[in-house]
């Protein structure tokens, strides 16, 4: 009878595209693909190789020194101290909030678009490492002081324009550059704390 | 009348096969979204530093790497277990490395060349005099732009 002739309707799959289509966005957006991230530096230019690399006069006040020796101590100014303490200290460092004569001097320069600003610009900060300090003692130390600059850079925007740096536009992102510039000096490697080639 | 349908039942609907491009698009296009092309056959073993304040690192065109770290096992018995550089698909010494960072940037386009980026991907067991050497290699080679590569810290 009905038995064989009865024709089945088939399903409806005009919409397994759209399920689809939803799978493959939803896939697209939670998938991360690696990407590379890492510090970024600038690199001094070279020096011309007839020219010695001659010493700059630079106020004791206005350097920050911070060694790194072969053992992955850190020397801060003088004082041995954990890298955990290190953006704090380089904060106040550069900051020189209360123009304590024992840190940076401060100058006061007109930058555009925020007027006269009393800024350390002669602070500079100077990183000294072993030969034999570890990569990731080094990576900390360097991540810290850049983290120094960003939280400055951050608290100064918050400050004056109730955002943060990120957010801000790229010619007053500049101009608060100006106000805490990066300066990370890195000296040649020596031998610090090192009983190497025999001698401390 | 209850025969009837009882016999019906036991036809199976065909499957329809026409949504079966959809998915096998929605396979490749996932795929093809995932998939990272291997930059390189590493033959050195690196295990990133870590770091808070790390920046992505934007236009890949524009970046070349440099490998640190120890050989792997296969490449340990020829050469050794010293900390070793990696550069494009072979090993290398520093003096070879300013050589190819010029080489690598003469081969970009011109307006390229200036923001030319270099990503050294250290091992965080590294020396740092290694380290300083390639930095100086570099600095002659007037490549300036330098990336740490690190990953984000998770716990102190």
């Amino acid at each position: 009878m009905g038995k064989s002739k009865r024709k089945i309707k088939e399903i409806n799959s005009s919409s397994m595209a759209d399920i689809s289509f939803l799978l493959l966005i939803f896939f697209l957006v939670t998938t991360s693909m690696n990407v590379s991230t890492g510090l970024q530096r600038r690199l001094p230019p070279p020096l011309p190789p007839d020219q010695k690399p001659q010493d700059i006069d630079i106020k004791k006040r206005n350097i920050f020194v911070v060694k790194v020796n072969s053992m992955n101590q850190l020397l801060v100014q003088g004082q041995e101290m954990s890298v955990r303490d290190l953006r704090e200290k380089a904060k106040e460092f550069i900051k020189n909030e209360a123009n304590d004569p024992n840190l940076p001097e401060k100058v006061t320069v007109d930058i555009p678009n925020l007027g006269n600003v009393e800024i350390t610009k002669d602070h500079v900060i100077s990183l000294q490492n072993d030969v034999d300090t570890q990569y990731q003692a080094y990576i900390e130390v360097q991540n810290e002081l850049v983290g120094a600059y960003n939280e400055l850079r951050n608290e100064f925007a918050q400050e004056r324009f109730g955002k943060k740096y990120d957010e801000l536009d790229p010619e007053l992102q500049k101009a608060v550059q100006d106000v805490y510039p990066q300066k990370i000096s890195e000296a040649e490697p020596k031998n610090y704390g090192g009983v190497k080639d025999g001698k401390n | 009348m209850a025969r009837i349908r009882k016999e019906e039942k036991r036809e199976a609907p065909a499957l329809s096969t026409s949504s079966l491009p959809d998915i096998i698009f929605m396979l490749l296009f996932f795929f093809m979204a995932v998939t990272t092309m291997k930059e390189v056959t590493f033959k050195v073993m690196v295990k990133p530093p870590e770091a808070t304040e790390i920046q992505k690192l934007e236009n890949k065109s524009l970046i070349r790497y440099i490998y640190v770290g120890k050989p792997t096992k296969d490449y340990q018995k020829t050469f050794g277990s010293e900390t070793r550089i990696q550069l494009g698909d072979a090993f290398a010494d520093v003096n070879e490395l300013e050589d190819y960072v010029v080489r690598e940037r003469s081969a970009m386009k011109e307006e390229d060349q200036n923001v030319m980026t270099i990503s050294i991907k250290a091992d965080k067991d590294t020396r740092m005099g290694v380290i300083s050497d390639i930095k100086q290699a570099l600095r002659r080679a007037y490549a300036l732009k330098l990336s740490y590569s690190a990953v984000q810290r998770t716990s102190y």
